[in-house]
């Protein structure tokens, strides 16, 4: 019987506002931009503690990259904090000119990420964003599942040299990464472990897909659930173990299907070891005003969507 | 140091540009010797720096950004020239391997260069970082940029003058070519640049002018920015200049914005330019 211990619920995004908080503590170097979200963002104990750290750009995240980007030469190491949507569609360019091309230490921090920001709206829902981000040369992109593992990355990412996405989210989800667990960039979790099919999940359907497997379980399929909270670099051998074992895998995803986690995995297993995937991901369309919830069911990138994903795939084996 | 040899340098420098854009038949020679004498000036005398051991965060040292990166080939002669890295690497000049891209970049390792720049108008926020970091540090040197005038049609560019003044970055010196052309044409005809001065002004910044031609000029405007710097406001010179300066052929036309000279022109260009430190 699968067991995963929870440790309460809260939002990926106060994950970011503690670890930089704590950064802010530990690390001298650690200065932090935000474009006028600052409470979004849970900036706010890092800006009222360290106020000369902290600059307000106001409503212009052009700018905030590109002074991020001017910030790395002298030593600091800048985290840029807004929606993202505005972390990168918005600001393509100047990511691709200053902070990738010329490979500066910039940290872009992208929260209200995917269709759980909500009632705003498709405007606010990018879908996008980890595939522009990925196809990037230098960059690193990080999707934490929980809130204590998005305040493991935050700091994590301060020991990497180079530039980082790290994309969280808006709503409150249950916490199952222990608060000492070791975040290493580029390796991922197997979370349970399983012998009839692998999903292979980030972000916010991590979760989904330990439920998704409890459900599995029921029926007598044998799941594995891996967190892929780095999709580039991607741990291509913890993929690979399992594949091996399950022969198929599902691929889960708070993301289009073009670009992201599913199309990383799609390239490894088409490339080493062709395999039957099933994707569990938003399918070419825009999103729409709603509560998470009810987004997610609507979209099909829900619980029900990665179990009815497992039972196509282990038929196509 | 004395204007005669600010001189020799800058028509060598001029010579290089013209022979580097002709070797590949691409380039942007117009804005490149505009700025000629602009960039000589700038490190051949006014900045504080140490060309022998560059280093890419450049403490203790004054900074220099080029914003509008197309002319490359002015600030590549030049660090040759002061010594950043060998002039003979000159011949690489957007050939296949090169350091010296199209454009500058500090991906490939090129000594003085520290951030990229060819999408325009980002050069300015660039700035801004590194001089609000350098407040941080407690380094006391400058950072300057330079930017061409279309440039100024970019939105950042004036979100980046709003915050500036905003967050009283005053270890900034900003320099726009001012030479009233573009890649379309006069910048008037493309898009009118309105009254700049005002502008400027309007968003909080000390505005001065200076001859981009003339050295005396430059030498007293560039330090009346300096005097004027840490008094809580940045600092911007409008820099009067002439595309194309010291070729006939290629003044008062924007033709030479982007265009390189085929042999013939490049003889002709050559036969105004004086070759004095030697050519490359």
């Amino acid at each position: 019987m699968i067991e995963i211990e929870v440790f309460g619920k809260k939002d990926t995004r106060s994950g970011f506002g503690e670890g930089l908080l704590e950064l802010g503590r530990t690390n001298p170097d650690v200065l932090a931009l935000c474009a006028d979200l600052t409470g979004s963002l849970k900036m706010d104990a890092f800006q009222k503690e360290f106020p000369e750290r902290f600059f307000q750009v106001g409503i212009a995240e052009a700018n905030m990259i590109s002074i991020a980007a001017g910030m790395t030469i002298g030593g600091k190491i800048p985290f840029t904090g807004t929606f993202a949507n505005f972390s990168t569609g918005r600001v393509y360019d100047q990511i691709r000119q200053s902070v990738a091309y010329s490979n500066k230490n910039v940290k872009i921090a992208a929260s209200h990420a995917g269709l759980t920001l909500g009632e705003d709206g498709a405007t606010h829902q990018i879908l996008e964003d980890i595939g522009m981000m990925k196809m990037l040369p230098h960059m690193t992109v990080i999707v934490p599942a929980d809130f204590n593992q998005t305040k493991q990355a935050t700091i994590a990412c301060t020991k990497h040299n180079g530039p980082v996405y790290l994309r969280f989210g808006r709503p409150s989800v249950p916490i199952f990464v222990r608060e000492d667990a070791n975040f290493v960039i580029g390796k991922a979790d197997t979370i349970i472990e399983g012998t009839d099919v692998t999903i292979i999940a980030c972000g916010h359907l991590v979760w989904k897909s330990i439920e998704a497997a409890k459900e599995l379980e029921k029926q007598g399929i044998s799941a594995e659930v891996i967190n892929m909270h780095t999709i580039k670099p991607l741990d291509e051998e913890a993929v690979l173990k399992s594949i091996a074992k399950t022969k198929c895998v599902v691929t889960a995803e708070e993301h289009m299907y073009h670009g992201g986690l599913g199309d990383s995995i799609a390239q490894l297993l088409a490339r080493t070891a062709p395999t039957p995937q099933e994707y569990v991901a938003v399918n070419d369309t825009f999103g729409e005003s709603g509560t998470p919830d009810e987004l997610m069911a609507k979209y099909h990138i829900d619980t029900p969507d990665v179990v009815a994903a497992a039972l196509k795939v282990i038929k196509r084996k | 140091m004395e204007n005669a040899e600010l001189k020799r340098i800058a028509s060598q420098v001029r010579r290089d540009i013209v022979r580097m854009v002709a070797a590949v038949s691409s380039g942007h020679p117009g804005g490149s010797l505009g700025c000629a004498d602009f960039f000589t000036l700038m490190y051949f005398e006014v900045m504080k720096q140490d060309p022998k051991n560059f280093t890419m965060d450049g403490k203790n040292e004054d900074i220099f950004f080029l914003s509008n990166g197309h002319i490359s080939p002015v600030w590549y002669s030049v660090l040759s020239r002061r010594g950043y890295f060998p002039v003979p690497e000159l011949n690489t000049f957007r050939k296949l391997s090169s350091r010296l891209q199209g454009h500058p970049t500090p991906e490939k390792g090129l000594e003085g260069i520290r951030m990229a720049s060819g999408s325009l108008g980002q050069g300015l926020s660039n700035a801004i970082g590194t001089a609000q970091v350098k407040k941080l540090n407690g380094d006391n040197c400058l950072v300057y940029t330079l930017h061409g005038d279309g440039e100024l049609q970019e939105g950042q560019i004036w979100e980046a003058a709003m915050y500036a003044a905003a967050h009283k970055v005053d270890n900034l010196i900003a320099t726009v070519d001012y030479n009233g052309r573009q890649i379309d044409g006069d910048c008037d005809d493309v898009i009118s640049l309105g009254n700049l001065k005002e502008k400027w002004q309007a968003f909080g910044w000390v505005v001065l002018e200076m001859d981009g031609h003339n050295f005396d000029d430059m030498r007293k405007t560039l330090a009346e920015a300096k005097a004027k710097t840490g008094q809580g406001k940045p600092i911007v010179i409008l820099m009067k200049t002439e595309m194309g300066q010291g070729v006939d052929y290629m003044m008062g036309t924007h033709k030479w914005h982007g265009s390189a000279p085929n042999a013939e022109q490049l003889e002709k260009a050559l036969n105004q330019l004086e070759e004095t430190i030697g050519d490359y």
